[in-house]
């Protein structure tokens, strides 16, 4: 079976600079992968490359064996495919973002509903239903009739994950989705994704919470400079780190 | 001021009135309408159109925000018909009306929409929606609620500069008005009349748009 997720050879560059200097990541079904690393490191372009927010010059990115973004044409030429093309393959990732994102002027319910309705095509009632399942499980049902402004920043966020799984992607991403939280709220949120992880969600998440991320884990990836400095299992990235710089990372971050 | 004199005067005019008013509606809801939808356009082309696009649009509106209504409706009656483009004094003043109403949507949804932040377009293309549904259901609807305030001002500019097309003999409000005045002389009386309509449509329409906003607040 192929993979969820191949990632091999990415580069990506904002003007001169380059941000991810040839990345190479699989995952297969289940696997919860953790990005951590400094500030600058790339996590967060990198997560956005294989949602399609981002173009990248070099390499290629897989969902369960399609190539996304782009296709060969002749010779080593790679075309940008067509607008209706990517929208449909950044459906088949969910994304949940640092700043929540909610649609403002919607309620609860109306934001986990519109992709339903808009990209899976499901009529209103069955759309409904899905997005209420959903609202259930992230604990916000009693709050599907609120608007964002009415729900505080851990309730939004949950509301957000909802959006995004309901869409019934093949991998969850998720990018610091704990860090403009106030303290208290960030336990909430934790609970919603280590319950999605426990039930075998493929995931691919960048966070600052080492707790976190060592428990909820089937690999950690830790990036430095816009490569992959080191990588594996939660025991050995978090109990016996090969490099200094890991090292020297992990010794900053409170764990 | 004969009060009683006036009264009679304004009840035997009462259908050239009505007329008048009728055409001062029909200008001002056809101006804002077609405006209104071009201008939405406009600021979606000054959004995310290309650099050249952007260019010539910004042009437009530089241009027909820095001309006098007053000239353009002159410009749309008689330099146009130069051209061979033959409008009656009704189409060209609404069709001047419309493009200066456009260039004032057009700025303004334009400023609504560089004003919402990216994170909600990302959202919305991160669960599969396509340009066109993005602005549909997600940007548009944010741009409006922002923008309902300075438009019903726009419209309100609108119904007052309806007033210009008596100048190429439009009978609307003002012009039935003073078709009236010559007959009966009661100049004070009937243009004190007239402003006190101006003003009442004006009152409706900056409360209909109280309204409106309140029904489609979020909090
Ligand atoms: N839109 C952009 N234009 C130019 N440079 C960018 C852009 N986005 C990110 N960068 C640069 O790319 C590099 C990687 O940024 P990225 O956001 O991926 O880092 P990160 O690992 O997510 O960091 P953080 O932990 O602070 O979120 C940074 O040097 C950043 O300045
Ligand atoms: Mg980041």
């Amino acid at each position: 079976m192929s993979p969820i997720l191949n990632i091999s050879g990415l580069h990506k560059s904002f003007g001169q600079v380059e941000v991810l200097k040839g990345i190479d990541l699989t995952l297969q079904q289940g696997d919860v992968v953790s990005l951590i690393g400094s500030s600058g490191s790339g996590k967060t372009t990198l997560l956005r490359c294989v949602n399609l927010l981002e173009d990248f010059e070099q390499g290629e990115i897989e969902l369960v064996g399609e190539t996304i973004g782009y296709r060969e044409s002749s010779g080593s030429q790679r075309r940008r495919l067509p607008e209706r093309e990517i929208a449909r393959q950044r459906a088949m990732t969910g994304m949940a973002f640092q700043q929540f994102n909610l649609f403002p002027h919607m309620t609860a319910v109306q934001n986990v509903m519109l992709g339903l309705i808009k990209t899976k095509r499901m009529a209103k009632d069955e759309a409904r239903s899905v997005a209420e399942k959903w609202l259930e499980r992230v604990g916000m049902e009693a709050r599907r009739d609120h608007f964002p402004g009415q729900l505080s920043g851990g309730q939004q966020q949950r509301v957000a994950i909802a959006r995004a799984i309901a869409m019934n992607p093949q991998i969850m991403l998720f990018d610091e989705v704990t860090s403009a939280l106030d303290p208290e709220l960030v336990a909430e949120v934790l609970a919603v994704v280590r319950d999605l992880a426990n039930d075998g969600m493929t995931m691919l998440l960048v966070t600052h919470e080492m707790r976190f991320a060592r428990d909820v884990s089937t690999k950690v990836v830790f990036m430095h400079q816009g490569r992959i400095h080191e990588e594996g299992t939660s025991e050995e990235m978090f109990g016996a780190p090969k490099t200094e710089r890991l090292q020297g990372f992990l010794a900053n971050s409170q764990i | 001021m004969n009060f009683s004199l006036f009264l009679a005067e304004l009840w035997n005019a009462r259908m050239s009135l009505i007329n008048g008013l009728g055409n001062t509606v029909l200008i001002s809801v056809v101006s804002v309408l077609l405006g209104s939808i071009l201008g939405v356009f406009i600021g979606l082309v000054m959004t995310y159109g290309g650099w050249f696009t952007r260019f010539s649009v910004r042009l437009y509106i530089d241009f027909l925000r820095g001309t006098p209504v007053f000239v353009l409706i002159l410009a749309c009656f008689y330099i146009l018909s130069v051209v061979g483009f033959d409008l009656s004094a009704f189409q060209a003043g609404v069709l001047a009306l419309t493009l200066f109403c456009s260039s004032h949507v057009g700025e303004i949804v334009r400023g609504a929409l560089i004003a919402i932040p990216k994170g909600q377009t990302e959202a919305a293309k991160s669960i599969g929606l396509t340009f066109g549904q993005t602005f549909i259901y997600v940007l548009l609807p944010q741009a409006l609620r922002q923008i309902l305030p300075t438009w019903v001002n726009t419209a309100t500019e609108i119904v007052k500069a309806s007033t210009l097309l008596s100048i190429i003999g439009v009978v609307e409000l003002l012009l039935a008005t003073q078709q009236v005045i010559s007959r009966t002389y009661l100049s004070l009386e009937f243009y004190f009349f007239a402003g006190f309509v101006y003003f009442l449509l004006n009152f409706v329409i900056e409360q209909a748009g109280r309204a409106v906003e309140r029904r489609i607040s979020v909090p």
